[in-house]
Order: C-alpha cells, then sequence, then structure tokens
C-alpha cells in the first residue's frame, strides 16, 4: 500500500493506492492554520481501518516551504556572495545582510583570485552580531569548483545553526539564480525542519515505522530528510502532482496537451512521447527566479468560477474569481453557471443560473443558450489562444548545433487529456478547437493525492569531465575525484549513471525501479595551438518522473471513487 | 532581477557540431566558453534580452550577393546557411519591432568572402552581413547603411561586395594589412566610380590599445556617422583586436570592446573573427552584450587584465592621432578627390588577384565598373581560378536604369559560353539570378 496526500489551497486529498487499485480516498478541508496538524489529521482519519503495517511508504505534496515564502514568514538569512568580475551584482542582495567578498574562479574552474580569510571572519562577526542563524555562501563558477564556497563553510561551521552551499542545490550554470535558490533554501530551512520533526514525532508516537517521502516541483519524490537538507525543492508541488495525476489516470506515450482546469485557474502542461517537459532552467516562485528542477506549467485565471463582465459589448472572464457561482450564492455570473444553465452540469439552483446567464445576455442581444454558449465557446478560444502561444514558445528554444536546428524535436499535440470540474463541459468544445480527441477521467476529485501517490524518486546529475585538468566533478553531488588523460565520453555516461543509482538508492529507491538516463552529453577537443591538450566533457542524466506502476481501472461499486479511462462521450454534443 | 535600457534580441548559434578541421581554429569548441559564461552571468534571465534560434537562408540569399562556382550547393554546408540565418533573424527581429538591437553570435564568419566564391578564405565562404542586408533590403526597403568592421582583419570580403555602394558606408579599421592578413585594406582602396569615398579603410599599428581605438572612434568613425547619418549601424564584430588573441598582435581587452560598442551604439552586430576563446570570448561577448543592452559592464575584465601592460606607446598614439586626421581628411575631400581621379572616366577597372588561403585557390580577377550617369552602373568580372574555372559574371545594381538593366541581360545573352565554364547574371532590380 502507498499513501498520497496532497495539500492545496483549501483542501486536503489523501489516498490509498494498493497494487494499482484506490482503495480508500479522503478530502478534508484544512482544519486549522497549522499545517502539520491539517496533515496529521488527515492522514489519520484516511489510515483509520487500514492496517498500517502494510504501507510500504506515504508520498506528501505540502505547501510547508511555498507558503513560507509566499506569506513571508522564513528565517533571516546572511549572504555571503563572491561574484567575482562580469554582471553588475547589486541586485543579488536578497538577504537580511549581504556581504559581497573578494576573489573569483573562471568559467574553466581555475581560481584567479584566491579568498581573503580576514573579510570572511568580519562577515561571520556581523551576522552574529544580527542574530543571524542562516546563511548562505554561494560563488559565481561554484559549479565548476566548489573550494570556495567549503572553505567558507568550515571558516562559517560553528556559528551558525544552518548553512547553505550554492553548489549543492544544482549542477546548472545560472549564478543570478544559484543566489536566489539558495537564500530560499536557508530561509525555509528551519520553517520545514519544525514541520519534518512534528511529522516523525507523531509517526513515532503512533507507532508507524513508516517512509515518508515528499513530492518535488520535478515530478518526483525525495526522502523527508534529503527535503530536510533542500527544502527549496519541496516548493510549488501542487502542479507537479496535479500533473502526475493526470498521467496516472490517463497515460499516454504520445505527444500530448494536459489541462487542469479548476475553479479559478486553468493549468496547462505538455508531454512530449509521453515524457514530461521541464522548465527551461527552473521554476520561479513569488518574484524569485530558482534552479529548482519542475514539470513544466502555464496557470491562467480562468476557471469554472472566473467572474464574467461586459466590457465593450464583449464577454471578459476572469482573470479574478468573486466567489462561488451564481447559482451557488455567489455574487457574479460565471463559466460555471453557463454549464449549469444549459444543463450540462447539476449543481446549485438551476433558475439562479439561468438568471445570471439572462443578465449578460441582455447587454449582447443573445438568448440564454446563446449566451451560455457564447461563455463556453470564448473559454474554450483563450485556452486554445493560450496553448498556441506557449507551443510556438516552447519549439523555438535556444538550440546549439546544426542537428537540432535542422532536425529537432517539435511538440505537436495528438491528444488533450483534461480533469477538474468544468472539464467534461468543456471537452467537446476543445475537441472542435484543437481538432483533438479529448480524454477526461470519469472521477478526478483526488487526483493530485494520486499523483503524489503514485510519483517515484527522481535525482539528476551534471557531470564535468576536463582530461586536461585530470577532474571529474559534479557539483551537486559534491564529488570530485582525478581522471587519466584517456578517460573518454563512454566512462563519463557510466559513471554518471552509476552515480545518480547510487544516490538515489540513499534516498530510499529501490534497485529494480531505477531507471536512469542521460539527457545531454558533449565531447570537446581542447586545442592549445595546433595540438589537442585534452578533452572538454558534459554529462547530464536523470531519472526521470514517473509512475510507480500502472492504476488500474477500479470497480465503482466496490470503492469510494472510481478511476475509469473513458472517451468523452460524444452523445453530450 | 536586471532591466535592459535597450531591449537586446540574441541569436546564439555555437554550431556544436560543425567545424572546418578538429585542429582549425573555427572549431566546434570556439563558443562553448562563452555559453558558459553568459549562461553562468545569467543573461537570458535579463528583462529585455531575448533569444532567437537561427532561420535557415536559402540558395536566392546567398545569390543575390555571391557569385558561388560553380553552383551555391556545391560550396556551403547547412552551418553557412545557418550562419547567415542566425544574422537575417537577428536584423528581423529588429525591422519588426521585436527587439530595439539584436546581437547574432554565429559562426562561421564571413567578412573574407566575396562577390565570388571558389571556397574558403579566412574561414568564411560567404558573407554573412551582406546576405543578411540584402534579404532584409529585398524584404522591407533600400536601407542607408553603414557597416563599421572591428575585426583585426580587414574586412576585404565586405569592401569587395559594397565597392560601388553609395547607400553602404563601409569603414573597417584592422591591423596594417602589411602585418597581416589578408594584405588589404589601405587608404587607397576608397570604393568604386559610383561610391567613390565610401570604402574607408584604416589600417591600424600593430600594439594598438584600447586608447587609440576608442580615440580613431571618436575623432574618425564617428564624425563620419554624424554626416553620412545612416538608417542602421552594423558592427561586424570580429574579437580578435583582443590581446590574448593567437592569430594577431593588438591590446585591446574586453573593456575597450564595451566601450566601442557603446560609443558607436550598432542596431546590429554580427560575430566574425576571434579565436581566443577562453580569454578573450567569453568576457568580450558579455561585454559587447551589456553594451548594447545599455546595461552597466564597468564589472567586466578579463582574468589576467593589465592596464599598464597593455599601454600602447607613445609613437603608436602619435601614429594614429596623425592617420585619423588623414582618413578624416579624405573622406572631407572625397568629392574633390572624386573628381581628380574618377571624373570623365567612362569605366574603373580593378585587376586583382585572391588567394583563397583555407582551401588553397588563386584566382585572377578582372571587375569591369561601367560609370553610368543615371545609377551606379552596370559591373563585370571576368575570373579565372587555378582550381579550373573561368567565369563571367554580370552585376545591374539595386538603383540600376533601364539602360543598365537592358544592357546587363545584353551582355549575359551574349556572353559566349564556349569561352566560359560558367556565366552569371545578378539581376538586382528584379532580384533575379541566372547562370549558365
Amino acid at each position: 500500500m502507498i499513501v498520497g496526500l496532497d495539500m492545496g489551497g483549501t483542501h486536503i486529498d489523501g489516498v490509498i493506492v494498493s497494487e494499482g487499485s484506490i482503495i480508500d480516498t479522503i478530502k478534508t478541508p484544512r482544519y486549522a492554520d497549522d499545517l502539520f496538524e491539517s496533515i496529521w489529521m488527515t492522514l489519520e482519519k484516511l489510515l483509520m481501518g487500514h492496517d498500517i503495517s502494510k504501507i510500504k511508504r506515504i508520498n506528501l505534496s505540502t505547501t510547508v516551504s511555498t507558503n513560507a515564502i509566499v506569506e513571508g514568514k522564513t528565517s533571516p538569512v546572511g549572504m555571503i556572495i563572491q561574484s567575482g568580475p562580469g554582471m553588475p551584482h547589486d541586485f543579488l542582495a536578497c538577504g537580511c545582510e549581504n556581504s559581497f567578498i573578494s576573489g573569483y574562479i573562471d568559467h574553466r574552474g581555475k581560481v584567479v583570485e584566491d579568498l581573503k580569510l580576514e573579510e570572511i571572519e568580519d562577515v561571520k562577526i556581523k551576522f552574529k552580531e544580527k542574530n543571524i542563524k542562516s546563511c548562505a555562501i554561494v560563488t559565481k563558477f561554484s559549479t565548476r569548483n566548489f573550494d570556495h564556497e567549503l572553505r567558507i563553510k568550515d571558516l562559517l561551521e560553528d556559528g551558525f545553526s544552518h548553512i547553505t552551499m550554492g553548489h549543492t542545490l544544482s549542477g546548472r550554470l545560472n549564478f543570478p539564480r544559484r543566489v536566489f535558490t539558495s537564500y530560499l533554501n536557508a530561509a525555509t530551512y528551519h520553517t520545514f525542519r519544525d514541520f519534518s520533526t512534528s511529522i516523525q514525532n507523531a509517526m513515532e508516537q503512533k507507532g508507524a515505522d513508516i517512509p515518508l517521502f515528499i513530492l518535488k516541483a520535478d515530478g518526483g519524490t525525495t526522502s523527508l530528510q534529503e527535503a530536510g537538507k533542500k527544502p527549496v525543492e519541496t516548493i510549488l508541488s501542487g502542479p507537479a502532482a496535479s500533473f502526475m495525476g493526470l498521467n496516472a489516470l490517463l497515460n499516454t506515450q504520445k505527444d500530448a496537451l494536459l489541462l487542469d482546469i479548476g475553479g479559478t485557474t486553468t493549468d496547462i502542461f505538455f508531454l512530449a512521447d509521453g515524457v514530461p517537459l521541464f522548465e527551461p532552467i527552473g521554476i520561479e516562485i513569488h518574484g524569485y527566479k530558482t534552479l529548482i528542477r519542475a514539470i513544466y506549467s502555464f496557470s491562467i485565471g480562468l476557471g469554472g468560477d472566473s467572474s464574467i463582465d461586459i466590457v465593450n459589448h464583449e464577454l471578459k472572464i476572469g482573470p479574478k474569481r468573486h466567489g462561488p457561482p451564481y447559482a451557488l450564492g455567489g455574487p457574479k455570473p460565471t463559466p460555471s453557471d453557463a454549464m449549469i444553465a444549459l444543463g450540462l452540469m447539476e449543481a446549485g439552483h438551476r433558475q439562479m443560473a439561468i438568471d445570471a446567464i439572462k443578465g449578460l445576455g441582455k447587454s449582447l442581444n443573445l438568448s440564454v443558450e446563446d449566451t451560455a454558449n457564447k461563455i463556453l465557446d470564448t473559454m474554450s478560444n483563450m485556452i486554445k489562444a493560450k496553448v498556441d502561444e506557449l507551443l510556438v514558445s516552447i519549439n523555438s528554444k535556444p538550440v546549439y548545433t546544426v542537428r537540432e536546428l535542422l532536425h529537432g524535436k517539435k511538440i505537436e499535440p495528438q491528444l488533450i487529456n483534461i480533469i477538474g470540474g468544468p472539464a467534461n463541459c468543456l471537452a467537446a468544445i476543445l475537441e472542435k478547437k484543437f481538432n483533438l480527441p479529448c480524454y477526461c477521467p470519469r472521477h478526478y476529485g483526488v487526483a493530485n493525492a494520486i499523483g503524489a501517490a503514485m510519483a517515484k524518486i527522481t535525482q539528476d546529475i551534471t557531470l564535468l569531465g576536463d582530461t586536461s585538468r585530470g577532474i571529474l566533478s559534479s557539483a551537486e553531488f559534491g564529488f570530485q575525484e582525478r581522471i587519466s588523460k584517456d578517460f573518454t565520453l563512454e566512462d563519463m555516461r557510466s559513471r554518471a549513471l552509476e552515480l545518480l543509482k547510487r544516490k538515489a538508492m540513499e534516498l530510499g529507491a529501490k534497485e529494480d525501479e531505477i531507471e536512469a538516463e542521460i539527457v545531454e552529453e558533449s565531447s570537446f577537443n581542447m586545442v592549445d595551438g595546433f595540438f589537442t591538450k585534452g578533452k572538454n566533457m558534459r554529462v547530464e542524466a536523470q531519472i526521470r518522473p514517473g509512475l510507480a506502476g500502472d492504476l488500474l481501472v477500479a470497480n465503482p461499486q466496490e470503492h469510494k471513487y472510481s478511476i475509469k479511462d473513458d472517451k468523452y462521450d460524444q452523445s453530450k454534443k | 532581477m536586471i532591466k535592459a535600457r535597450n531591449s537586446l534580441g540574441l541569436v546564439f548559434f555555437p554550431a556544436f557540431d560543425w567545424a572546418i578541421s578538429p585542429t582549425h581554429p573555427e572549431r566546434e569548441e570556439r563558443l562553448l566558453y562563452t555559453k558558459d559564461q553568459l549562461f553562468e552571468e545569467g543573461v537570458e534571465d535579463i528583462e529585455g534580452i531575448q533569444f532567437y534560434n537561427p532561420i535557415i537562408a536559402n540558395e536566392k540569399d546567398i545569390q543575390r550577393v555571391h557569385f558561388c562556382v560553380p553552383d551555391v550547393e556545391s560550396r556551403l554546408t547547412k552551418s553557412h546557411f545557418i550562419s547567415a540565418g542566425g544574422a537575417i533573424r537577428a536584423m528581423e527581429a529588429k525591422m519588426k519591432g521585436e527587439v530595439d538591437k539584436a546581437f547574432a553570435m554565429v559562426r562561421p564568419p564571413g567578412h573574407h568572402a566575396q562577390r565570388v566564391v571558389y571556397g574558403d578564405r579566412g574561414f568564411c565562404v560567404i558573407n554573412v552581413e551582406a546576405v543578411m542586408l540584402e534579404r532584409i533590403r529585398q524584404e522591407y526597403r533600400d536601407l542607408r547603411v553603414a557597416i563599421i568592421d572591428t575585426d583585426c582583419h580587414h574586412g576585404d570580403g565586405t569592401q569587395d561586395i559594397y565597392w560601388n555602394d553609395k547607400d553602404t558606408l563601409f569603414i573597417s579599421f584592422h591591423q596594417d594589412g602589411r602585418t597581416l592578413y589578408p594584405g588589404t585594406g589601405f587608404l587607397d582602396e576608397f570604393g568604386g566610380p559610383a561610391a567613390y569615398g565610401y570604402n574607408i579603410n584604416i589600417p591600424l599599428p600593430a600594439g594598438t590599445s584600447d586608447e587609440g581605438f576608442l580615440y580613431l572612434l571618436d575623432h574618425v568613425v564617428l564624425p563620419i556617422l554624424e554626416e553620412y547619418k545612416p538608417d542602421i549601424i552594423i558592427n561586424s564584430a570580429g574579437q580578435d583586436n583582443h590581446y590574448t588573441d593567437p592569430l594577431t598582435n593588438m591590446n585591446f581587452s574586453a573593456q575597450g570592446y564595451a566601450q566601442l560598442n557603446s560609443k558607436l551604439d550598432p542596431d546590429i552586430a554580427i560575430l566574425e573573427g576571434g579565436y581566443s576563446i577562453e580569454g578573450a570570448l567569453p568576457y568580450v561577448n558579455l561585454g559587447i552584450v551589456l553594451a548594447m543592452a545599455g546595461l552597466d559592464y564597468s564589472h567586466v575584465r578579463e582574468p589576467d587584465y593589465n592596464e599598464e601592460g597593455l599601454k600602447q606607446d607613445k609613437r603608436t598614439s602619435e601614429y594614429i592621432k596623425e592617420l585619423s586626421r588623414h582618413v578624416y581628411k579624405r573622406w572631407e575631400n572625397r568629392e574633390e578627390l572624386w573628381a581628380k581621379n574618377i571624373k570623365g572616366r567612362e569605366n574603373v577597372i580593378l585587376k586583382r588577384q585572391v588567394y583563397y588561403d583555407t582551401d588553397g585557390i588563386l584566382e585572377t580577377q578582372r571587375q569591369n565598373f561601367i560609370v553610368c550617369n543615371k545609377c551606379s552602373g552596370l559591373n563585370t568580372i571576368d575570373s579565372q581560378s587555378d582550381s579550373g574555372y573561368h567565369i563571367y559574371a554580370i552585376t545591374i545594381p539595386r538603383d540600376g536604369c533601364p539602360n543598365c538593366l537592358d544592357q546587363g541581360y545584353r551582355i549575359y545573352k551574349n556572353a559566349s559560353p564556349g569561352a566560359y565554364t560558367d556565366v552569371y547574371l545578378q539581376d538586382r532590380i528584379n532580384d533575379h539570378y541566372c547562370a549558365k
């Protein structure tokens, strides 16, 4: 048995999956402001009547770190930034104290100018005077050489309760993002630690020895312990849970458009040959661009509860939600009212919905039916326009080789998978607009929790080999070793896969479920004059997000929820 | 995050899978460290900076500028079409108003490629900027353009292409041709009969530093641009004036390059040469990007930068001062010089030999510029190569008059196929190209 929990804005969803079947589900409102309390109560309710000794793992999608950041409830952070020459750096001052120190490392990882130890001593005193407990150290090109970050950490170690080093969070290049990501990690460290301690204590008291995993924005999980070291990786796991849920309910190996149409927003995702698309560099949160790997998602302010106004004789839907649909006592007409008025959806008072739509129809000189249809049509057009725009930008992402420019993969969705309240009502219209088949699962109520439950451990690695300097290294693994002149790209590949597997097992993955793959590789001859002096090799490998097994179609009679892949019923048109 | 003062389009196409040969300076690795630097600095996150992929130029784009012998397909690799396409995409972004300025970091380079193309010379097969500019002129309008070639080598290809075109001012400053490839680019190469004075060369002494480059920019280039009033300024942005470049002997720095671009304020920059791939390119490219975007570049500095050690000596400074005065005076007196050297002539003949160093081909050519008082006039090229070709090529210029148009086709028709291996006609009025 696997338990999946997803903490949403208003509700917590839970599910128990056993051998591909959903055997129990729960949906509870958030009881209190205390996130831990809410989760624990939901979990206890869900587990009631089940043999907890049979639970293999609990996967949790939490908003602990996200909320801390968005609500500004983070710890003050002292930033130590070595920016070296290059771009102006004032904008990097994101901590409550920021020290820009001397020294620098170049793009090959060579130390051009050393640290000044006395500067670090001064920083330490300054931070302590300000009563700072969390620090982050980031040096430019630390992914190429993290020696300065390590040495600074050694000098600070005894004075602070947490220190984040930039190179541990990602192997990718982007110094400003490394600074912001490190800041957020240090800022959320204590909040997440408190949450993690509470949950571990509660489990212990219950006598449950169940491994706990936390969902990340990339659609995979990590161990609670690892998440404690890198809480920033757990931000924005909500869209990832919904994405994984969609995939579990409606699996495909094709290029696909995935839509989660909710009350307030519509989230848009894509699959390329069934493989999730990632954000190009990393996700953005609260104005901070980060290096956190994330499922590509785009959210528009358009949902079943979006308010509808008439502006310049045109329908304007969203982006705001002012409450529930009019038929349910809300203040404004909404797309849901249009669906209720048309008899496509049963909720609230139909007459109220008809009245609301009639009001809009008056200004447009249209009948109730025409107005309602126009609303759904407009909504579908808005989704289509945004999807088209996103596809253009995704398909023109920068490439760097002749081969990719000429033959690179372009995403062309072959089908649309939709979940959410209005999904069924819009499917027929979207099908026509996109000229693609649309699929909706009949029951999607706990899709996010299913997504969390079915998620597996993910991990990635960037491995750099420089045979002229004789160094093999991976910053995010804190790994460095000597290599000989004849180390090859093939050696790089197998080393990367081996390191990945070892790490995944450390995080709690079972050996047979680890599918590691090379994502990118390159090998360049380094030439001095007219002689080759070595090779500069780069390999990126990953364990990509995937489903822990297939979800079986459950029998609705047996369980509280049934899950079924069914083509949208054309007769409803 | 940082916001650019000028929105800037970047076409960054390092062609990581293309090289002239494995140890050739123009090889896969050339822009690798530039990519690392730009990515680590977070350039892609700067608000107002937009990355574009190249489009792929087509045969017609090449034929608008070049006579490829025997044809386009046999002379070019895919990379050449992409490099030109990258430049086209950059200028398109500017013309469509998507960005204020654009910089194409593409390879291979192009400024040594002349009108006739038998092969690769100075690592160039087609003239990327000219292919870009002529396509844009064709699709948009007849722009008045100034091309400032800041590569350390004389832009002899661009000079050849725009030799007789008054609407394309070409200024090249470079290490003196007596000490560096291609051995041309002297003051008396001043333009064809219809554009006399609009081809300006400034040969600089070895050892010229930031001070010298910026001096001639302030005292020659900017004043000339002020008078010429171009619609578009293009920087043919070679980076081999850098003090670490392995092929040249200059002392220009990343700071100098950034300042130059800030003062020159080009609309478009296209990467040309520059082969100090670790020590110069990452910093020079970053400097140019920041300068073009109107951002603070004062922190850009090479690891081994030593301001004192790079200072030019007094004699060099004096020489550049005198040279600048002289070049500017020639520009001011261009009409008198035209009256003295060109006026009254029916045609101007240019005979020369062109060496294709990369491919080891020697070409002997005779260009004939026919003077017309209604337009820029027809011109023809009779060219032989030691690779076994003897071609004849006719160009009817963009501003050609009806007489010249007719005459161009007549010459093409009458050119005896027996005498030549190939005969070509470039009709720039109707954007038409024929070969026989």
